[in-house]
């Protein structure tokens, strides 16, 4: 598929390097200027923007975490003021705080190019009606994926996830030919769908679907690609990356990952030193140019590894492979990031409830189901059983509003649940890919 | 004089799967303790036990230490004649005192028909049904 912007996703290795260095240098003397949270980190590590002589010399500059989002809640590290951002997007933090992303508009032009490269070479573009199932609002997934598809020329259906019937008629009636949600939803839909008597292959123009949100395996892609007639292509993103940014080509071997937008680094999770390509690791990401909230070496949790070979479609920029796990016990549910820490913050909360849980994700069908089992606590319990299902629903209402994710709740025994057997056994994940 | 008539009955937490029962009536067995009455109430995954039993305080201890959830209710035992009718005119009395009835057991045993209530007003439904020339187990039953 003809590039997006062919200027600088042919640019040569070489020059892509140069570019970066030059990126990279310009950022690390701005923050240091500007971002108070940066200069101190850089300080504590005695490294100054002088010391950043090569694109190697990166590797000297300190690591940011998830937590220091969570400590700088909610803005206190962005480097642009308020009135110059033009965007929030929030998501789940590690315990009760969120995570609060901040855009100007440079960043959601630069956000859209990068998805506009990624959907063009899948071969979306004018003439394709593209079904946005991914959620709309806080979430980075559904108007990320929304404006991306906007700048190739694509028209958006802004369906958002949920009434799966209802989506099934629209990608009918308006001859939908792509659709941009996490696999697990899509294998729902089909199942939805023949339900209603409709085949996505024979019944439906759906050729090409984005996924992603979610880890999945290459058997998942062969059995969606059989099944629902389509290619089914792998997008890759976080909302502290700006959210959905990068996906493969039509050759689907591995992420493109713009390195004119976003310097990756594999590093050993324990060490933190700074792997070769091939060897598996921590995805860590430094966005070159963004400016409400930058990101240097990120460490994301993700694991994978780093592709710098030529790909046959011809674009230059290094890839990275399909995300093979987490550092952390980092769950997706529905697409939704869940930490067990949350979980256990929200717990100590509700004192009609003990501390202890136990987190069993599993399978209902193609969708996840997570169900958090805790004690009754002994001021709570009660002989009437309506008194008992109405702290279990409380629970799980107040276990949606801190989680983002419907949850059930079971009640158990005092003394059932796992207690020092450590997070292993706080989370038993029965899902296969 | 009607807190004379209000029986401890106790009240255990269980997980809906099988042996729990037998796990809870085991241990009132090692600890010598003789159950009277007994039901269960079940929800989806769980359920409550309730049983009357002879050494209340001593059943409490017992299955706490044990990690079972357990909690004291206050209900009544009313005396039930075996024969048609007997339910209809307990009922009828606490109906026609506004006294709404929480849940229910019953049981027939060597000394007749008992019916094991919780009521909203517990105190009032033990003056409505002695009034009315009922019967109540005494409290003293269970020590």
């Amino acid at each position: 598929m003809a590039p997006w912007n062919p200027r600088m996703e042919e640019i040569t290795p070489e020059e892509l390097r140069r570019l970066q260095f030059k990126l990279a240098k310009s950022l690390v003397y701005r923050l240091y200027s500007f971002n108070d949270f940066y200069r101190r980190r850089m300080k504590e590590q005695q490294v100054h923007p002088d010391d950043i002589r090569t694109l190697e010399d990166v590797a000297k500059l300190p690591f940011m975490y998830k937590a220091d989002l969570r400590d700088g809640y909610p803005d206190r590290i962005f480097s642009a003021e308020q009135n110059e951002l033009v965007r929030y997007h929030v998501s789940s933090g590690t315990t009760g705080k969120p995570t609060v992303v901040g855009y100007t508009e440079r960043d959601i032009e630069n956000w859209s190019e990068s998805l506009a490269r990624g959907f063009s070479s899948c071969g979306l573009g004018r003439g394709d009606v593209i079904q946005v199932s991914y959620g709309y609002g806080l979430f980075t997934g559904g108007l990320g994926a929304h404006y991306g598809a906007e700048r190739v020329g694509a028209t958006v259906l802004p369906t958002s996830v949920g009434n799966t019937e209802r989506q099934v008629e629209l990608m009918q009636d308006l001859h939908v030919t792509a659709i941009a949600c996490t696999p697990s939803y899509l294998l729902h839909m089909g199942e939805v769908a023949e339900k209603m008597g409709v085949s996505i292959k024979n019944d439906t123009d759906l050729r090409i679907g984005f996924l992603g949100a979610e880890p999945w395996s290459e058997q998942m892609r062969t059995r969606i690609e059989d099944w629902l007639g389509i290619r089914a292509y792998d997008i890759y993103g976080t909302s502290e990356l700006s959210g959905p940014m990068f996906t493969e080509c039509t050759e689907q071997q591995g992420i493109h990952v713009w390195g004119d937008l976003a310097l990756v680094e594999i590093v050993d999770p324990a060490t933190g030193e700074v792997l070769q390509p091939g060897e598996q690791g921590e995805l860590t990401i430094t966005m070159l140019q963004k400016e409400a909230l930058p990101m240097v070496r990120y460490r994301i949790g993700d694991l994978t590894a780093l592709d710098e070979s030529a790909c046959a479609c011809g674009r230059t920029h290094p890839r990275i492979g399909r995300i093979q796990g987490r550092v952390d016990d980092m769950l997706i549910i529905r697409g939704i990031n869940v930490f067990p820490s949350q979980v256990e913050h929200a717990l100590l909360e509700i004192p009609e409830v003990g501390r202890h849980f136990q987190i069993v994700v599993d399978r209902k069908g193609a969708l996840d189901a997570m169900l958090v089992r805790v004690e009754v606590s002994e001021e709570a319990f009660s002989d009437k059983i309506t008194d008992l299902m109405l702290i279990r629903k409380m629970v799980e209402h107040r276990l949606r509003g801190s989680l983002n994710v419907s949850v059930d709740v079971e009640l158990v025994e005092p003394g059932s649940l796992p207690r020092f057997e450590g997070k292993s056994k706080k989370v038993v994940d029965r899902r296969s890919l | 004089m009607e807190k004379s008539y209000i029986v401890k009955q106790i009240s255990i937490f269980s997980e809906n799967r099988p042996g729990r029962l037998a796990a809870i009536a085991g241990a009132l067995r090692d600890a010598g303790i003789n159950i009277f009455a007994f039901s269960i109430a079940e929800a989806n995954g769980f359920g409550v036990v309730r049983a009357l039993v002879d050494r209340p305080e001593d059943a409490h201890r017992t299955l706490t230490d044990l990690g079972f959830r357990v909690s004291f209710t206050d209900v009544i035992g009313v005396k039930m004649r075996d024969e048609p009718g007997g339910l209809s005119d307990i009922a009828a009395v606490l109906g026609d005192a506004e006294i709404n009835i929480e849940y229910a057991y019953a049981y027939s045993g060597k000394d007749g028909a008992v019916l094991i209530l919780r009521v909203d007003q517990v105190e009032d439904a033990v003056r409505q049904i002695l009034g009315r020339g009922g019967e109540l187990l005494k409290a003293s039953l269970s020590r």
